[in-house]
């Protein structure tokens, strides 16, 4: 194991790699490295803020659904108490209808008897008036009488 | 080469560089360099070396130059993880000012030597086998870490980058307070404190080079003497051996790339 120029040689070779090494194969590689680095931080940083968002996205979507609830539920109710209204008042002016009818028939028939006692009280009266016309045609002044005949015909 | 005729003859044969040297001004191989000295070159460590670190930054230049910032291809994304590990290692132990140049040196330092450990993997007649059959190549050792010459190669070069750098962020006379002023603030002291830090400097590039040599060796030498056992024998030995190895690849890899990081920060700060 003697110690020779081979040294010599070894260290010139040595000199010669690391300053290819620096220029040419350093370089790009350690800088390739770095922009994936800075590539892929980049990406978790924008992924961390598009979940933040999707979860306020949720949370909002969320609150609308639970509005969207309530007013819903606050429509049918209005909804059905309009309803309730509306079918009472129906009722109500059905009622009155009815009562307005029933009145009007009632009216129609009360003034329809009366109109024929009318016609019928006059009948009779008249028929009265024949009759004892005949009965005392024979013996009594017609004038003379009427008043009397007049008040038969007042007490029908 | 043929079967190794005794057991110390196989594993010295393993053990041997391939050799070029210039002897009288023409190339000579292996035993004609026997008394070149220091000019001889360990051809086989240096190809597979270079080799592999062409390998490594052939591939790495590739996947960053297509490399996308979208979904990345697998390869990509263990170019990247390494590319991450180097990148938070050094975040977190160097603490220099600028550190422009100590990651890629980290990277490189780091892949380079767990590809080269990583051919300890490969059963240890393979490649010199096919090489001296084929090519007729005598001598291969094809594990660059385990030879001293690569691994204070990379160690050295560290060494004269926590130099650079103490001077340049400290200034001369910083550095040179560093190494006499500490850890006895006092004149008297200067030649103490210049021991003790001087034997401390030295000791970081040594200390990094035999550390991965050592373990490397070690292994390797294992790794043969395993390959001396009957064939029989081999795979009981040899599989739980290099599943361990795989450890030992990667973890000196990281120590040696963490221990320059932390020097190279060492030597950014002063006080």
């Amino acid at each position: 194991m003697n110690i020779n120029a081979t040294l010599i040689g070894q260290a010139i070779a040595f000199a010669l790699f690391v300053l290819f090494c620096m220029k040419y194969v350093w370089p790009p590689l350690i800088a390739a490295i770095e922009e994936r680095q800075k590539k892929i931080s980049d990406g978790l940083t924008q992924a961390e803020r598009a979940g933040k968002d999707l979860e306020l996205a949720q949370a909002k979507s969320i609150e609308r659904l639970k509005e969207a609830k309530s007013q819903a539920a606050e429509i049918v109710e209005q909804a059905n108490k309009r309803r309730a209204q509306i079918v009472e008042e129906a009722k109500m002016e059905g009622e009155t209808e009815r009562l307005k009818i029933v009145a009007q028939g009632e009216a129609e028939v009360e003034s329809e008897r009366s109109r024929a006692r009318e016609e019928l009280r006059q009948q009779v009266s008249a028929l009265a008036i024949a009759g004892a016309e005949k009965i005392i045609k024979r013996s009594i002044d017609k004038e003379a009488n009427s008043d009397i005949i007049d008040k038969l015909v007042a007490e029908l | 080469m043929t079967a190794a005729v005794t057991p110390t003859g196989y594993i010295q044969h393993h053990l041997t560089n391939a050799q070029m040297c210039t002897v009288d001004g023409g190339i000579a191989f292996n035993h004609a360099c026997a008394d070149a000295g220091f000019w001889t070159w360990h051809i086989d460590s240096l190809l597979f070396s270079v080799g592999l670190g062409a390998l490594f930054l052939a591939l790495f230049y590739r996947v960053g130059k297509k490399a996308t910032t979208g979904v990345p291809g697998k390869f990509q994304c263990l170019v990247e993880m390494v590319i991450e590990l180097i990148d938070s290692s050094v975040k977190g132990s160097f603490h220099g000012r600028s550190s422009v140049a100590v990651a890629p040196l980290a990277l490189t330092l780091f892949v380079w030597i767990i590809l080269m450990n990583t051919m300890d993997l490969i059963p240890v007649d393979f490649v010199p086998e096919a090489a001296s059959r084929i090519l007729g190549v005598p001598y291969l050792k094809i594990v660059p870490t385990t030879d001293l010459n690569i691994t204070f190669g990379l160690s050295l070069s560290v060494f004269a980058l926590i130099v650079y750098y103490s001077i340049k962020i400290k200034g001369l006379s910083g550095f040179v307070k560093e190494l006499t002023m500490q850890p006895f603030n006092h004149w008297i002291m200067i030649p103490f404190n210049f021991v003790l830090e001087f034997v401390t400097l030295i000791a970081k590039p040594i200390s990094l080079a035999l550390r991965l040599f050592g373990n490397m060796y070690a292994g390797e030498l294992i790794f043969i003497l395993i390959a001396l056992v009957p064939w029989w024998a081999q795979s009981a030995l040899y599989v739980p051996w290099a599943i361990f190895h795989i450890l030992i690849v990667l973890l000196q890899a990281f120590i040696f790339m963490m221990l320059t990081v932390v020097y190279l920060s060492m030597a950014h700060e002063d006080h």
